[in-house]
């Protein structure tokens, strides 16, 4: 059935950003919260933490374009960042976020700058995936976005 | 809490637990209330460290517990927790996307009851409900409250209902009244129980108690406390290491507010404030408590104790110099004041001197001041006036002049850490209030008399309460009507007592009578002795045997050095 493909189609994608890394346990916590009270609390979730952090990255960016590079500001901001970021479960940008900050603790400014381009990429790729998640999980409806009943 | 025991949130205990979370991170907010809801607990959120501050505030009892980010932008997530733990007294969790152990270590010293890794599981918050249980068994040790007990008898009744079983079961239950009884039983002994309110029998740190609890930390080094190792040091068997974790979390906040307060008094012109006061412990490590070369004639004879008074805020300790001015020795306090320590309702001490040494009240016990010093509004003592050179100057033949540039700093009494040692509800020291005596500067308190020194009786109790400052100079601060003593006092040693301990008394400045505590211990008294009276060239010798306390004689306190005459080594 169309129906049944597309739900496999969702959970295929679901399973696809774990496995790529993407996302981790928090993000299965997310949908576990999800509930009939709160039927699109993963989606809502994540565009807040999309909105909130689009200026902890603009800052990041604005300090990186200083000279000297203020590392302990960069760190201030990274972690911020990172701590946001482990809300939702974005385990790639994560990842990222650590690298960085040891950058910040080491004084490596070309790394500090490199890690964070590549941060930036993989925030974007994870947001455009999402969206594309939540849309499809919405046409289906929302039983098959969670694997897991509360 | 509620105004009954058996309110429907203790029967519905551990849902309806009351949650205030404060994080600026809006997405972890979010999440976290929804996973507090699922807990079926009653969720508030806050953004702002500040706004949590005042809603905790305006709702005294209106929340159970506290769980909080540690990184936030308008205030420290520690700083709240000791907030939250001093002022409210509630369980605080902190919670971070850093686990480093010294962060983690960090917080469990401000007085965290867990620390949390983002991200936070919801099995997690699940469980948050036994730090609110487990304050409320403990309080339900020390208060021997009924209610308490009911409460957690309800609590735990409910637990049979709970799917994992029970946590505590009644055997725990039994032997946790045991203890409470035990525990109870105990209090006979300490000080400073007030028979009168034995209902509520709570952990009183009596001054003797408090004066070990702060040895065991200056010997430990205030850095490395921790509740074991003063609950090992201190030795009172009956003391458990709950009641000196929660002690030592209050005094760490006293002092660090103490210390805030005489860093914003600064600018009253306080010159030296130096102040560090690395939360330290009542007994601060002054650096010196009095220049020899200033009291060099000092010749003292206290028949106990010289009760220092240490201006916390300033830590400086005023000294006769040469000039016979009586000017402030930069005591290098480490630990902050105690004077807030212990009450954070007293508004107005702004510095809190702490008595160092335990006077020994003779004669003139006067009356303890009742006042009771936890009423007392500490007099601004604040820091060293700012003129350095005269401040504090006691000067011969006018030595309320002295007084009266003498800012009130120095003599800060330590309210707060004799009501701390009286515990909250007691009165100040009445003349039967065992090692009551606190020497705050309460306004226009005692007018009588100087008696704001402790009764005999508790001198033991006091002299035991050594502050652990070594070297400090307490300001004090003379009590202003002391008229009769005073003279003695100054007859007696020449020099007001401020000059004795090298405190500028403000006394006409509308010092506010002292309520000495007997804090002093000997050692210190008979450093200053030596030394700093020595070279103030003071003569303690003095005909009144009622000055034998001499410091606790108020009238030593005020500084009416010109009444005795008192000289000033210049």
């Amino acid at each position: 059935m169309e129906r049944t493909q597309q739900h496999r189609q969702v959970a295929h994608m679901r399973q696809s950003l774990f496995d790529q890394g993407l996302l981790d346990e928090q993000f299965v916590q997310l949908e576990e919260l999800q509930d009939d009270a709160n039927p699109n609390f993963v989606e809502e979730v994540v565009t807040l933490f999309y909105r909130d952090s689009a200026r902890l990255v603009l800052n990041i960016d604005q300090a990186l374009d200083k000279t000297p590079l203020d590392f302990s500001k960069l760190d201030s901001y990274m972690h911020q960042f990172k701590g946001s970021a482990s809300s939702i479960g974005a385990k790639k940008v994560k990842g990222e976020c650590t690298l960085f900050r040891e950058y910040c603790k080491a004084g490596n400014g070309e790394g500090c700058m490199k890690t964070f381009q590549q941060l930036k990429k993989d925030y974007a790729v994870l947001r455009k995936k999402l969206e594309t998640y939540f849309q499809l999980a919405r046409q289906v409806g929302p039983v098959e976005t969670a694997c897991r009943r509360k | 809490m509620e105004s009954g025991f058996c309110s429907p949130r203790t029967e519905a205990f551990p849902a309806g637990l009351r949650v205030l979370v404060v994080d600026d991170d809006p997405t972890w907010l979010k999440i976290l209330e929804k996973m507090l809801k699922k807990c079926s607990y009653e969720v508030t959120t806050c953004c702002l460290a500040r706004d949590a501050l005042n809603m905790l505030r305006e709702r005294k009892d209106g929340f159970d517990i506290v769980i909080s980010d540690v990184n936030m932008p308008d205030m420290d997530g520690f700083k709240l927790l000791e907030h939250v733990g001093l002022e409210m007294d509630l369980p605080v969790i902190m919670m971070s996307v850093d686990g480093e152990t010294s962060r983690v270590m960090k917080g469990v010293q401000h007085g965290a009851c867990d620390y949390l890794l983002k991200p936070v599981r919801m099995k997690e918050l699940k469980n948050i409900w036994q730090h609110v249980f487990r304050k409320k068994i403990h309080e339900g040790k020390d208060v021997e409250s009924y209610e308490c007990m009911r409460e957690i008898q309800m609590i735990m009744s409910r637990s049979d209902e709970f799917d994992d079983g029970h946590q505590l079961n009644g055997g725990e239950l039994g032997a946790t009244r045991k203890r409470k009884d035990m525990e109870n039983r105990r209090h006979d002994d300490q000080e400073l129980v007030d028979p009168s309110s034995s209902k509520k029998a709570r952990v009183v740190w009596s001054i003797d108690l408090h004066q070990k609890f702060v040895d065991a930390v200056n010997q430990i080094g205030f850095d490395k406390v921790g509740p074991k190792k003063i609950l090992d040091l201190m030795n009172v068997p009956w003391l458990t290491r709950e009641n000196v974790a929660s002690h030592l979390q209050k005094y760490r906040l006293y002092l660090s507010r103490l210390q805030k307060e005489n860093e914003l008094k600064t600018s009253e012109g306080m010159k030296q404030q130096d102040f560090t006061c690395p939360a330290g412990s009542l007994g601060f490590q002054t650096s010196t408590l009095i220049h020899p070369k200033d009291a060099a004639n000092c010749d003292l004879k206290y028949t106990g104790n010289n009760m220092l008074l240490i201006d916390m805020g300033t830590r400086i300790c005023r000294e006769a110099d040469k000039k016979g001015t009586v000017s402030i020795l930069p005591m290098d306090l480490k630990e902050t004041s105690t004077s807030n320590f212990l009450d954070s309702q007293r508004a107005n001490v702004s510095s809190q001197t702490i008595l160092s040494r335990p006077f020994n009240y003779q004669s003139s016990q006067s009356n303890t001041t009742s006042q009771k010093w936890n009423e007392a509004p500490m007099e601004q003592f604040k820091q060293p006036p700012k003129q350095e050179p005269e401040p504090y100057a006691l000067l011969e033949d006018d030595f309320s002049h002295a007084l009266q540039s003498a800012p009130q700093h120095l003599v800060q009494v330590d309210l707060q850490c004799s009501a701390y040692s009286v515990g909250p509800g007691t009165a100040v020291p009445e003349r039967d209030k065992p090692g009551s005596v606190m020497i705050t500067p309460v306004r226009s308190q005692s007018r009588s008399n100087h008696s704001q020194i402790v009764n005999p009786e508790t001198s033991d109790a006091i002299s035991n309460f050594k502050v652990g400052m070594k070297n400090q100079m307490v300001g004090l601060n003379c009590l202003n009507d002391c008229e009769p003593i005073q003279q003695k006092i100054f007859t007696v040693g020449d020099s007001s007592l401020g000059s004795q301990v090298g405190c500028a008394y403000t006394e006409s400045i509308g010092l506010q009578d002292i309520d000495l505590l007997d804090y002093y211990n000997s050692e210190l008294i008979d450093e200053l002795e030596t030394s700093y009276y020595a070279d103030l060239g003071l003569n303690w010798d003095n005909d009144c045997d009622s000055v034998q306390n001499p410091f606790v004689d108020q009238s030593l306190f005020t500084a009416r050095a010109e009444a005795s005459g008192v000289c000033y080594p210049g």
